[in-house]
C-alpha cells in the first residue's frame, strides 16, 4: 500500500474501476455498410440505418467480431461462444435510435486480466468483461446561440468497452492499467488507441475507504477523461473530495462528474443527474453470435505477440533491463523498430541507442518512431559497425548525427567521410613513433616511473589520427613502443 | 398491482410523453386494467423454461466489413423538420 | 369481352394479359376509376394514379416489346403503408410521420416491382399497425366494403391491414400487401371476405416495413384467392442481407402446392379453441370446414395446445415492450412532424405526445412498464418463457398432424359503434385466435368460408409447420374450392 490520502480522522485507501470505450478500427459501422472513417463532412458517412430510419435494421459486421475475439486474448480473457445483443433505451440527440445496441446480459467476452508493474512491483488487474455497443453520434453546441448541431458520423461505429474489476489502488496503477490497454489494442490492431482523439475515451469508477476497510462506498463515475495523465490526477482530486466530504461528516449520492482540467476539479454533470432506468431487453432485430471452437482457435494462432509476452521476451531471451523492456512494448512502432534494428545485433546496445540518442532526437524533433529519418535497418547497422571496431563510440555519435540529417546508410557516412578506425598496426605504430620521438622528454619521464604520462600520449594519437584509432589498441601498441625505447 | 399517478408521470417521463391530468388518469385507468387482465399469467408454471426471444430459425450471419453506402446528405436531410449546415438541429442541449 | 376486370383473380389476368386480351394500362385505369368511385371506403391513404398509369404503360411496352417481363407483370396492387416505398408519402397512418417520403424502398415492395407489379397506392391500416379496426388511424376509418343488416357501411374491416382487406375485397386492387404482427392479415381478411397468409417469420424481409413488434412482425399478401395469395408470396418471400432474421433457404413455387388433393393429410383441431364462449355461428363455420376436409380425405385429429389462453396476455406483453422500444426513434429530429419546446426533452415529449394517437400512447406506456427496474423479470420475461411454452405447443401438435385448422376470428366484422363502446382489453380479445401463431412463428392463411345470418363473411385459418407454406396453401387450395365462397361484398355488388 503505497498510496493513501491522510484525512484528519486517518488514512484513507483509494478503490478504483475504469470502463475504456476502445473505438474498433473496421472499414464499416458495426450494425451498417456506411464508413467508419473519422473525419467526414457532416452527415457523409451515415446510413439510413445509422440514422435510425423507419424500418432499417441492424446487421453485423464479421470484423467487429473477431475484433473483439482478439482484443479479449489480449486481455487473457475467456471468450465466450455465445453472445447476444441488447437494447439500452434512452433518449438523447446523439443517440438517433432512442436506444443503443450493447450487450448487458451475455458478452462477448468475460473475465480477463491486464498485468501492470508499478514501483509497487508487479499485479494483475481483472477484466470484468468486454462487450461489443455502437458509438453515439456527436453534438455541436457551438454554431448556434440557441440550437445544437447534430453529426451522425461516428453513430454507429463499434465499440468495445472494456470495463475493469474494482482493482485499482493506486493512480499509477490506473496510469499503467490504460497504457497496457493501449499498447495490447495497438499491437493487435484493433483500436488506434489515441485518447486524444477520442478513439479511446475513459470513465473512472472512484470510491474512497478507510485502509483495512473491505468495505466499498458510494463511488462516482468520472466521465470522459481523456489522457492517461488527467486519468491519475482525476482520480487524486475525486478521491481527496470525497475524503474531505466525509471527514466533514457529510454524504454524497452516485453521481456522473466531469473532469475540469483547468480547473482541477471534478464538477457534477447536470444532463446526467436523473437517474436513468435503460429498460434493457434483448433486441430482436439481431440473432446471437455463435463463435465456433475453429474460429477462436484459428484467431489465436494467428494473434501477434502481445505487449506481455514481448517484454518478457526482451527481458528474458535478450537479457534487457524490465524497464528498457516495457518502454520497446508500450507500443507497437517501438517494438518494430527495436526488432528490426536488433536484428543480429547486439539487441542490449541497440536497446540504449533507442531510448538514448534516438529517443532524444525524436522528442527534440517532435517526430514519431515510424517517421525517424533513421531507419531501424540503419541504426542496427551503426550498432554493427561499433561492436566489429570499424568506428569507436565516440565517432557513431557523430555518424548518427549525419543519419538524422540524410538519412544515409551508416557505413555509407564512415566511407565518404573517412571515420574508419584505422586498425593498421605498421601505420598506427609510425605514428607512435613520431609522437615519441617528438617528445623525448616525456617519454623520459615515464621511464622514471611517471605512469600517468601514459594517458597524454593516448590523447595525442587520437588527436593525431582524428579519433580513427581505436583507443585499446593504441594503449596496446604504445606500451610495445615504449618498451623498445 | 400498483400502476399509480406516480408509475405514470415516471414511465411518461421514461417515454418522453407528458399529458394533461384528465389525459393521466384515463391512461392510468386503462393500464391498471391492461395489467389487471395480465395477471392470468402468473398461474403458469414456468420453472425452468427458457425465456423465447426470437422463433427465427436462420442460422445468425455475419456481414463482410465492407462500406457499402454513404453520401446521403440531401437524403437524410430532405426529411428534417430543422437542419442546416448539413446538420440536423435541436433545441440548445446542456453539457 | 365483358369481364368486370376488377372482379378478376390476379391469375386470371396474367393468362389475359399473356393472351393480349387486356393491357396493364386497362386493368389499372379500370382499378383506379373502382378507387375514385369507392373514396367513402377511405381505404386509401395516398393514390398514386399517375405514377400506376406510367408503370403500366411501361410494362405493356416490354411486353409488346418481347423484353424480359416478370411473373406478375402488369398486375395492379396496393402496398399497406407501413411499407417504406421511395419517393411516396409513408405514414404508418400516423401523425407524426404525415409528411415522411423515404428515401428507400423496402426489400418486400421491391420484389413486388421487380415482379412487374403496378402499384395503386398506399392503403390505410391501425396506426403503426396497432389495432384491429383501423379505427386508430391518423387519417380516418376505412369502412368495410360489406354493409350490415340495414344495409349501412357501418361495419370496421378489421386491422391493422384493414386498408388492404377492404381494397381487395371492393375490387379496389387485385392484391395488396398486409402485415401481421398478432393476427393483423388474418383478421381482416375473415371480416372481409378475402384470403391472406401471415408466412413463417423469416420468410420475408421486414427491412423498410416501418416496426411495430420486431420479433412478430411479418409480412404477407392478401387477396381474392388461395392460388393468388401464392402467386405474391412467391416474389415477396425470400432472404435479404438487410435483414438478419430472414432465412437463406429457397422460395419454393407455391401454386405447385395446389394439387387439389389432401388425402391422407392429417389435420389438427384444437380443443382449446372450442370455448363455451365461442360464438355458434362460427363454431358452425368450423365444422362445415371440419366436414368439408373430412370429405376430401383428410383425417381428422383431436390436438391440444395447451397454453391458447395465456396466448393474448403474453402477446400484448412482448409486442408493447418490443413497440415501446421501436418507436423511440419517432423524435422530432431526423423524418418526424416536430412541435418545438424550450429544451431538447420538451421538444421530444410535445413531438410525441402530438404525433402518436391514444392507442399506440397506450401501448409505449405499457411496453416501458414491463420493460422498467422491477417490472422486469415479473412481466417480460415472464411472457417470453410462457411464449416458448406456446412455441412447444404447436411443435409437438405437429408431430402428430400436418396442418391444422381453427377460426380466425372470434366474430364477423363488428360495427364501430361497437368497437367505440370497448374497452381496450376487450378490443385486444378480437386477436384471441391469431396470436397463438404469430407467438410461434408458424405460417397461417386465413380464407372465407361461408356467410353468417347477419350477412357477412367468416373465416377459418389454416396453420402448417414452421416453412412449411407449401401444405397450408395445400390444404387452403382444397378448402376454397370445396367450401365455393362466391360472395361479393355490398359495395361491389352496387
Amino acid at each position: 500500500m503505497t498510496y493513501t490520502i491522510k484525512g484528519k480522522t486517518g488514512e484513507w485507501e483509494i478503490v478504483v474501476g475504469l470502463e475504456v470505450h476502445c473505438q474498433i478500427i473496421s472499414n464499416s459501422k458495426v450494425f451498417s455498410g456506411a464508413s467508419a472513417k473519422f473525419g467526414a463532412n457532416p452527415n457523409a458517412n451515415v446510413s439510413f440505418v445509422d440514422a435510425a430510419f423507419p424500418g432499417m435494421l441492424p446487421v453485423v459486421n464479421e470484423k467487429c467480431i473477431e475484433q473483439c475475439v482478439k482484443t479479449g486474448m489480449g486481455l487473457n480473457a475467456v471468450i465466450n461462444k455465445y453472445s447476444r445483443f441488447d437494447r439500452k433505451n434512452y433518449f438523447y440527440a446523439d443517440l438517433p435510435q432512442g436506444y443503443q445496441i450493447s450487450q448487458l446480459y451475455y458478452p462477448i467476452v468475460g473475465e480477463g486480466y491486464i498485468e501492470v508493474t508499478t514501483d509497487d512491483g508487479t499485479k494483475k488487474i481483472g477484466v470484468e468483461r468486454l462487450h461489443l455497443e455502437q458509438d453515439a453520434a456527436k453534438s455541436i453546441h457551438d454554431m448556434n446561440p440557441s440550437k445544437s448541431y447534430i453529426d451522425l458520423n461516428r453513430s454507429g461505429v463499434g465499440l468495445m468497452e472494456i470495463v475493469s474489476k474494482p482493482d485499482i489502488r493506486t493512480p499509477q496503477e490506473a496510469g499503467e492499467y490504460l497504457r497496457q490497454l493501449r499498447a495490447i489494442v495497438r499491437a493487435l490492431e484493433t483500436c488506434d488507441g489515441n485518447m486524444d482523439e477520442g478513439s479511446m475515451r475513459c470513465d473512472v469508477n472512484i470510491s474512497v475507504r478507510p485502509v483495512g476497510s473491505t468495505e466499498l462506498r458510494q463511488r462516482v463515475e468520472v466521465k470522459n477523461v481523456n489522457s492517461v495523465r488527467f486519468v491519475m490526477q482525476a482520480i487524486e482530486i475525486e478521491a481527496q473530495r470525497q475524503v474531505d466530504l466525509y471527514e466533514d461528516g457529510k454524504t454524497f449520492s452516485q453521481e456522473t462528474r466531469l473532469f475540469d482540467s483547468v480547473n482541477m476539479e471534478t464538477r457534477s454533470m447536470r444532463s446526467k443527474e436523473n437517474a436513468n432506468d435503460y429498460r434493457y431487453f434483448p433486441d430482436p432485430d439481431l440473432l446471437p453470435v455463435i463463435l465456433t471452437d475453429e474460429y477462436i482457435e484459428n484467431i489465436r494462432q494467428n494473434l501477434p505477440e502481445l505487449p506481455e509476452a514481448k517484454k518478457k521476451r526482451y527481458i528474458e531471451v535478450l537479457g534487457l533491463p524490465a524497464y528498457d523492456a516495457g518502454i520497446l512494448v508500450s507500443d507497437k512502432e517501438t517494438s518494430l523498430y527495436f526488432e528490426t534494428a536488433s536484428e543480429n545485433q547486439d539487441a542490449k546496445k541497440v536497446a540504449n541507442w533507442i531510448m538514448g540518442d534516438l529517443f532524444a532526437y525524436l522528442n527534440k524533433s517532435g517526430l514519431t518512431i515510424s517517421e525517424s529519418p533513421v531507419s531501424a535497418k540503419n541504426l542496427g547497422a551503426l550498432v554493427g559497425l561499433i561492436n566489429d571496431g570499424t568506428i569507436s563510440g565516440k565517432i557513431a555519435k557523430e555518424v548518427f548525427e549525419i543519419m538524422t540529417e540524410t538519412g544515409k546508410d551508416p557505413s555509407v557516412i564512415v566511407e565518404e567521410k573517412g571515420l574508419k578506425q584505422v586498425s593498421d598496426t605498421g601505420a598506427i605504430e609510425a605514428l607512435i613513433s613520431d609522437i615519441l620521438n617528438a617528445n623525448q622528454d616525456k617519454v623520459a619521464e615515464i621511464k622514471a616511473g611517471k605512469d600517468k604520462l601514459k594517458g597524454w600520449f593516448v590523447g595525442q594519437i587520437m588527436k593525431a589520427s582524428q579519433g580513427k584509432v581505436n583507443p585499446a589498441l593504441a594503449n596496446q601498441l604504445l606500451d610495445k613502443k615504449l618498451s623498445e625505447q | 398491482m400498483s400502476f399509480n399517478e406516480k408509475t405514470i408521470k415516471n414511465i411518461a417521463t421514461l417515454a418522453r410523453l407528458k399529458f394533461p391530468a384528465d389525459q393521466e388518469e384515463k391512461f392510468t385507468a386503462d393500464i391498471n386494467s391492461i395489467l389487471n387482465w395480465v395477471e392470468e399469467l402468473k398461474e403458469v408454471n414456468v420453472d425452468g423454461v427458457e425465456p423465447l426471444i426470437s422463433v427465427s430459425l436462420q442460422e445468425p450471419v455475419l456481414r463482410k466489413d465492407e462500406v457499402t453506402t454513404g453520401d446521403l446528405q440531401k437524403e437524410l436531410l430532405m426529411n428534417a423538420p430543422d437542419a442546416s449546415h448539413g446538420f440536423y438541429a435541436v433545441p440548445k442541449m446542456v453539457e | 369481352m365483358t369481364t368486370n376486370l376488377t372482379d378478376l383473380h390476379i391469375s386470371e389476368a396474367i393468362s389475359l394479359l399473356e393472351k393480349k386480351e387486356i393491357s396493364s394500362v386497362e386493368l389499372t385505369k379500370a382499378h383506379l376509376e373502382e378507387m375514385e368511385k369507392a373514396r367513402v371506403l377511405n381505404a386509401y391513404i395516398t393514390e398514386t394514379p399517375e405514377l400506376a398509369l406510367e408503370q403500366a404503360q411501361e410494362s405493356d411496352k416490354k411486353r409488346i416489346n418481347g423484353e424480359k417481363i416478370g411473373r406478375l407483370e402488369g398486375i395492379p396492387i396496393a402496398n399497406k403503408d407501413l411499407y417504406c416505398t421511395k419517393g411516396v408519402k409513408t405514414t404508418a397512418a400516423s401523425k407524426i410521420l404525415s409528411n415522411f417520403l423515404p428515401p428507400y424502398e423496402s426489400t418486400v415492395t421491391q420484389k413486388l416491382k421487380d415482379a412487374g407489379t403496378i402499384m395503386l397506392g398506399k392503403v390505410n391500416t391501425d396506426q403503426f399497425a396497432m389495432g384491429g379496426s383501423t379505427m386508430t388511424s391518423y387519417f380516418g376509418v376505412t369502412k368495410n366494403p360489406w354493409a350490415d343488416e340495414n344495409g349501412e357501411y357501418n361495419l370496421v374491416p378489421g386491422g391493422s391491414s384493414g386498408g388492404s382487406a377492404a381494397a381487395v375485397s371492393a375490387g379496389l386492387c387485385m392484391g395488396a400487401t398486409g402485415s401481421d404482427t398478432g393476427g393483423s392479415i388474418r383478421q381482416p381478411a375473415s371480416f372481409c371476405g378475402i384470403t391472406g397468409i401471415k408466412p413463417t417469420y423469416g420468410r420475408c424481409s421486414r427491412y423498410g416495413i416501418v416496426a411495430f413488434a420486431s420479433s412478430l412482425d411479418q409480412a404477407g399478401p392478401m387477396a381474392r384467392s388461395v392460388e393468388d395469395c401464392a402467386l405474391l408470396l412467391r416474389e415477396m418471400a425470400g432472404h435479404d442481407e438487410k435483414d438478419s432474421t430472414v432465412v437463406n433457404t429457397p422460395v419454393p413455387d407455391y401454386t405447385l402446392a395446389l394439387t387439389g388433393d389432401i388425402k391422407g393429410k392429417k389435420i389438427g383441431i384444437p380443443k382449446e379453441y372450442r370455448s363455451k364462449d365461442l360464438n355458434p355461428e362460427i363454431a358452425q363455420a368450423w365444422d362445415k370446414g371440419i366436414e368439408l376436409l373430412k370429405n376430401a380425405g383428410a383425417e381428422i385429429v383431436e390436438i391440444s395446445l395447451p397454453h391458447t389462453k395465456y396466448a393474448l396476455p403474453v402477446y400484448y406483453i412482448i409486442a408493447c415492450a418490443e413497440a415501446s422500444s421501436n418507436l423511440a426513434r419517432y423524435d422530432g429530429v431526423r423524418y418526424t412532424t416536430r412541435v418545438e419546446g424550450n429544451s431538447l426533452d420538451e421538444m421530444y415529449e410535445n413531438t410525441r405526445t402530438d404525433g402518436f394517437g391514444p392507442e399506440v400512447i397506450r401501448r409505449i406506456l405499457l411496453g416501458t412498464f414491463v420493460l422498467s427496474a422491477g417490472f422486469y423479470d415479473a412481466y417480460y420475461t415472464r411472457a417470453q418463457r410462457v411464449r416458448r411454452l406456446i412455441y412447444n405447443d404447436f411443435i409437438s401438435a405437429f408431430e402428430k398432424v400436418d396442418a391444422i385448422l381453427a377460426p380466425a376470428a372470434p366474430t364477423t366484422a363488428l360495427s364501430y359503434e361497437a368497437m367505440q363502446n370497448m374497452s381496450p382489453v376487450d378490443t385486444y380479445l378480437g386477436d384471441v385466435f391469431t396470436t397463438p401463431a404469430s407467438l410461434a412463428g408458424v405460417p397461417s392463411l386465413a380464407l372465407p368460408i361461408t356467410i353468417a345470418q347477419n350477412g357477412l363473411p367468416i373465416g377459418l385459418q389454416v396453420i402448417g409447420k414452421h416453412f412449411d407454406e407449401n401444405t397450408v396453401f395445400q390444404v387452403s387450395g382444397v378448402l376454397e374450392s370445396l367450401a365455393g365462397f362466391d360472395k361479393k361484398p355490398h359495395h361491389v355488388k352496387g
